[in-house]
């Protein structure tokens, strides 16, 4: 599966220890069972559309977990997209703060009530607003990587998005600048390849056997993983996180992942059941390894099912911003700046 | 004297050396060449970026999320039509996020017609960035003002448009409009700032002391008084606006005429105290007609200052054409020019109910 250019660092194995693997899967599970209750919300009419990432927890925990978090260039700065829910809890956001997004809460912390569920912003952990657009993250990534790679350090721009979205302009933008001879960029450049645009399959409108292989145009260390097993993303994102943050040069990598409740509510966000599911199949595993039993994990999920059930009863009694306030921060007072930016 | 080319690079200097400025960043801004209009000549942090203006945009927003104050140039606004969603992102970061981000840059552009540019070098974009809440929009019409607003865009924590009017970029400060620390003597001033030809590996500018200015936004300037009527415009057409202005008064029509000099924020009590005491309000820009900032203003002028009036106020701009024609003929015939201000303005003065 691999088709980088050239070997990069590997991660030891011994880094997913014990530990590390309950953690995982505990995140896993919970940001799936938020996923799950996102979409109940939707379907109960606690919010408008759902849009969301359940199936690729194997590769957002990971990759949550590895980020250098934290403000300013000395810290990674974070270009998601809307299917990294997993990442954020990861990261330790509030699953609360994503039910508020969701039912457009004036306390929702991301936007006030104003985006879709799934649309982080975190100044404080440099995670800059998720867009509905599916590529311009690519594009935006460079100026904050240009940044980066002036203050010095071991700070990096992670960029993510899906298959599809590498059709559009921005993301060979984004292999070009970040390659530019007279400035290379540390940029991980990442694509979770769920093989789906919209309802429209990768098979029939994409020529290229692997998107990795795009960056080998340019010189880009580039790889293609198994994003539904968390051990192998978990040491092959720590490994190109490693190579970007000393090396100072990008790094693209396709890991491929499954979707498994369709594009989004607007093609009904029901499960779907012919493809991979990573949580399942990385707790037949923990299953055998004896890490963890068949009823410590159903435990666990009645135990985070109902813990959300309770979040999302208390977001219900929440505020709507009001109608007068859509004047309101269209511009940044001089005074207001904050620091750091 | 300097021409509004000097200005700006005397502005893009004083912002690196004393307002953190740190990037000027476009295809061709860089040496050897320091900009296609020469804008960006001698700038210690200006780079030459490749050939893509999604690129140039999407690393402004990203180096203004990152704090650093920037400004990115797409050559001719001809070609920022394909990075329209990528500006509406940068104008909406502050707004999606409930105040939480501010993206500190600047996208300066040429604009207009009035050198002969063709179909793809003659665009205007007033109309569009107008339609683009969250940036603020300066465009001026004077060397100096160029400097001042300049800055103003600059050190804004807000997203900017900094639209020049490349039939301007050449003119030269009247007597009385420069800026201070620049040498009056033209020749003296081009041989401190402008690159030589040929070889310019070990040019060095040497900038004259000019100080901060920084010309608020959303103030306008009112460069000609009058009693009969009151024009409103900016960019190309207000230099065409003051001298048809200058060319009635012989005919005994006095016009007061308004530089805009921002549309978002714009002055509109100047232009409200302007309307009423002289009743008429003519609007002049060389965006097509239809869906024109001047529309917007007119319609304000109609809802707000309705009674005050006595001639239905008159908008005057380009007309609603795919493109500017390359023949002198198809370009005269499409943008506003003074013949055609001069008619419009005494028209609107001799308008009797």
């Amino acid at each position: 599966m691999s088709t980088s250019l050239r070997p990069v660092p590997r991660a030891p194995d011994s880094d997913v220890s014990p530990e590390l693997l309950l953690r995982i899967h505990d995140l896993m599970l919970k940001s799936r069972i938020l996923e799950e209750r996102l979409i109940a919300m939707y379907k109960q009419g606690d919010g408008y559309f759902w849009i969301g990432g359940p199936g690729e927890e194997a590769f957002n925990v990971p990759l949550g977990l590895l980020i250098h978090k934290g403000r300013g260039p000395q810290y990674d700065y974070c270009h998601f997209h809307y299917r990294n829910s997993a990442t954020l809890l990861a990261m330790g956001a509030d699953p609360a703060n994503a039910m508020r997004q969701m039912k457009n809460t004036v306390t929702d912390p991301y936007s006030g009530g104003r985006n879709f569920c799934n649309h982080y912003s975190i100044f404080e952990w440099n995670v800059v607003p998720i867009t509905s657009t599916i590529e311009a993250q690519y594009a935006i990534g460079i100026g904050t990587a240009i940044a980066q790679k002036r203050a010095g350090g071991r700070g990096i721009t992670v960029v993510t998005g899906g298959d599809a979205g590498t059709a559009e302009g921005d993301f060979a933008s984004c292999l070009i600048w970040s390659s530019r001879p007279a400035n290379p960029l540390p940029m991980l450049i990442v694509v979770t390849n769920n093989k789906w645009g919209i309802s429209t399959p990768w098979s029939g409108q994409h020529g290229e056997k692997r998107i990795s292989e795009r960056g080998k145009a340019f010189a880009i260390e580039s790889k293609t993983i198994d994003g539904n097993d968390p051990e192998v993303s978990y040491r092959e994102i720590a490994a190109a996180m490693e190579y970007v943050r000393t090396e100072r040069k990008p790094f693209l990598l396709e890991a491929l992942v499954s979707r498994l409740y369709g594009h989004s509510s607007a093609s009904g966000a029901n499960a779907v059941v012919d493809e991979a599911d990573c949580l399942k199949g990385f707790q037949k595993k923990l299953e055998e390894r004896k890490v963890l039993s068949r009823q410590q994990m159903d435990e666990l999920r009645q135990k985070y099912a109902q813990e959300l059930q309770e979040m999302h009863r208390k977001v219900r009694q929440e505020p709507q911003p009001k109608g007068d306030t859509i004047f309101q921060n269209i511009f940044m007072d001089r005074d207001k700046v904050r620091e750091g930016s | 004297m300097s021409t509004m080319v000097q200005a700006i690079r005397m502005a893009l200097h004083v912002a690196e050396e004393r307002h953190d400025l740190t990037d000027v960043f476009g295809e061709d801004v860089g040496p050897p060449l320091g900009g296609a209009f020469t804008a960006t000549q001698g700038i210690k942090c200006a780079w030459n970026t490749p050939l893509d203006e999604r690129g140039i945009v999407g690393a402004s927003i990203g180096l203004g999320l990152a704090g650093c104050r920037n400004v990115g140039e797409i050559q001719f606004c001809d070609y920022a039509y394909n990075t329209i969603d990528l500006l509406k992102l940068a104008g909406l970061q502050t707004w999606s996020t409930n105040g939480d981000w501010n993206v500190p840059m600047t996208i300066l552009t040429p604009v207009g017609a009035g050198i002969r540019g063709s179909i793809y070098h003659s665009h205007s974009f007033d109309a569009t960035a107008t339609h683009i809440p969250g940036f603020k929009i300066a465009i001026p019409s004077t060397p100096r003002d160029a400097y001042g607003l300049l800055l103003s865009c600059i050190v804004d924590p807000n997203p900017c448009f900094f639209l020049v009017p490349k039939a301007l970029m050449r003119v030269r400060s009247q007597p009385g409009e420069e800026i201070p620390g620049e040498p009056g003597d033209d020749r003296a001033l081009s041989k401190l700032i402008d690159a030589p030809l040929g070889d310019r590996a070990k040019w060095q500018p040497q900038w004259p002391d000019t100080p901060d200015i920084f010309i608020p936004f959303g103030e306008g300037r009112t460069v000609r008084r009058g009693r009969d009527l009151t024009v409103v415009s900016y960019g190309r057409t207000l230099p065409l606006c003051k001298k048809a202005a200058d060319e009635l008064s012989q005919e005994g029509i006095e016009a007061e005429v308004i530089d805009l000099r921002s549309l978002h924020p714009y002055d509109w009590p100047r232009i409200r105290e302007s309307v009423k005491r002289t009743g008429r309000a003519l609007f002049v820009n060389e965006d097509t007609e239809i869906s024109n900032f001047g529309e917007h203003l007119l319609r304000r002028t109609v809802e707000e200052l309705f009674y005050e009036l006595t001639a239905p106020p008159r908008l005057l701009a380009g007309a609603f054409v795919p493109g500017v024609g390359l023949a002198d003929s198809l370009e005269m015939a499409s943008v506003p020019q003074l013949p055609s201000i001069r008619d419009t303005m005494r028209q609107l003065a001799h308008h009797q109910a």
